[in-house]
């Protein structure tokens, strides 16, 4: 990181960032930092570069620096980013204010508090539920799938729980108990998976005085969405089925069958074998 | 399960408020429109005219319904509002239960008049 001193071609930027630790007492407060910006650096880089050169104190989430762990969602200049997938010189080139996301509580520095949109997210069943437990607990064979069913739920998949969409909702922000556009985005990803049959386990979660009626659809979950989940979208197909099944509109899913897999596989003779295991279990 | 159910109620008390809603502007406010038309009546808001409707099989019923429909839709909708406050659950309670009360005298006492003048 330190070439980055040496480097001819860079700019200064402020990062004004908010600090808070509990365990102090004190309130939080902004602290400012001037970081040298090269072009193609990240947000996170620059706070990396700041935690080994200027300030080893500072806090902050992250692991995977690719933007697919979802750890490293900040508030930056007032608009709910992944600090590794943005680039600082495209969000500005004097100044950055980052901020913990909003509508979380603040464990210290940049950290929110996520185990609550975590209960939330386990509150839906987010897993494919079946009827055939047997079947579940020891496969006979696969659950068939075409590419079309498929294509029905991949994009509400991708979400990576980082919570930008919960920090940008208007309910949240009013009502925290609202279980929010990720948790219901899973919903509808699981409800619309053509292998589950859990619609109506999840209904209760879904469904009650905090649940999807509660969105009135502003989208700006889906504004934010760093892996374009739509989440907003996902809510609004999750209130329309129930209101077609409630009107007896829609009908049930059909059943998935299991297809067996081949009886007996036969290895291609050009691949040569897996090398033994190093390691003894 | 049950709050999504009343939702639904919401959004179909909605759509029968647009149809009877619709239908209560044509004939009362946008009488000049029919009447050119050659129905209707000249004056639709006179007491005599708004007298003879109210005699009508149809009316009574359309206005009972458009009553309890609007009733409940505006309600419920206020309520949702007033939800977000996030207050005390037992604020939320009492002001659940007091806009259901407003909402039951109010359709009680509408439904007795159209029925009294439908009657007398
Ligand atoms: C033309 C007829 C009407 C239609 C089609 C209609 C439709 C709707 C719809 C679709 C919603 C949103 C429901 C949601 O949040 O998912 C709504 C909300 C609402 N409506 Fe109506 N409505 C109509 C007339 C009325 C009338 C006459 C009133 C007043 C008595 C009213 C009061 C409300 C209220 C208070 C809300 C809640 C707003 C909120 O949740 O922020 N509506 N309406
Ligand atoms: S829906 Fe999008 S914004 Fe929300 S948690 Fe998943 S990836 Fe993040
Ligand atoms: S560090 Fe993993 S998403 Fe940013």
């Amino acid at each position: 990181m330190n070439e980055n001193n040496s480097t001819k071609n860079t700019t200064t930027v402020i990062f004004e960032i908010l600090r808070y630790n509990p365990e102090t007492g004190e309130k939080p407060k902004m602290q400012e930092y001037n970081v040298q910006v090269y072009k193609g650096m990240t947000v996170l880089d620059g706070l990396n570069w700041i935690k080994e050169n200027l300030d080893p104190s500072l806090v902050w989430r992250s692991s995977c620096r690719m933007g697919v762990c979802g750890s490293c969602g900040m508030f930056i200049n007032g608009y709910p980013r992944l600090a590794c997938n943005n680039q600082i010189l495209k969000i500005s080139n004097k100044k950055l204010q980052i901020k913990p996301l909003p509508n979380f509580d603040i464990i210290r520095d940049l950290v929110p508090d996520l185990e609550g949109f975590f209960q939330k997210h386990k509150s839906v069943k987010p897993y494919l539920i079946r009827k055939d437990i047997q079947e579940q607990n020891l496969p006979t064979g696969e659950y068939f799938q075409s590419p079309d069913e498929l294509t029905n739920y991949i994009q509400f998949a991708y979400c990576i729980k980082c919570g930008l969409c919960l920090s940008a909702c208007p309910t949240v922000a009013t009502d925290e108990r609202f279980t929010g556009p990720q948790a219901l985005a899973q919903a509808w990803r699981y409800n619309s998976d053509s292998r589950d049959e859990g619609s109506d386990e999840r209904i209760k979660a879904v469904h009650d005085e905090i649940g999807a009626s509660r969105c009135h659809f502003a989208g700006a979950c889906s504004d934010v969405c760093p892996k374009g989940v739509d989440p907003s979208f996902a809510i609004q197909l999750l209130k329309q089925d129930f209101f077609l099944k409630t009107l007896k509109l829609r009908k049930d899913e059909k059943e998935t069958h299991v297809i067996p897999t081949a009886k007996k596989y036969v290895p291609n003779p050009k691949i040569p074998e897996a090398p033994k295991p190093t390691v003894k279990k | 399960m049950r709050e999504s159910k009343l939702w639904v109620y919401h959004l179909i008390a909605g759509a029968v408020i647009l149809v009877l809603l619709g239908i209560h502007m044509f004939i009362m406010h946008l009488d000049a429109i029919l009447y050119s038309l050659g129905v209707g009546s000249q004056n639709p808001i006179d007491s005599g005219v708004v007298f003879a409707r109210s005699k009508e099989l149809f009316f009574m019923i359309t206005y009972i319904i458009l009553l309890g429909t609007a009733l409940y839709h505006g309600l419920y909708g206020f309520k949702n509002i007033l939800m977000e406050l996030t207050l005390a659950q037992k604020s939320e309670k009492f002001i659940s239960g007091f806009l259901t009360l407003c909402g039951v005298l109010l359709f009680a006492y509408g439904t007795f008049a159209a029925v009294f003048v439908f009657m007398k």
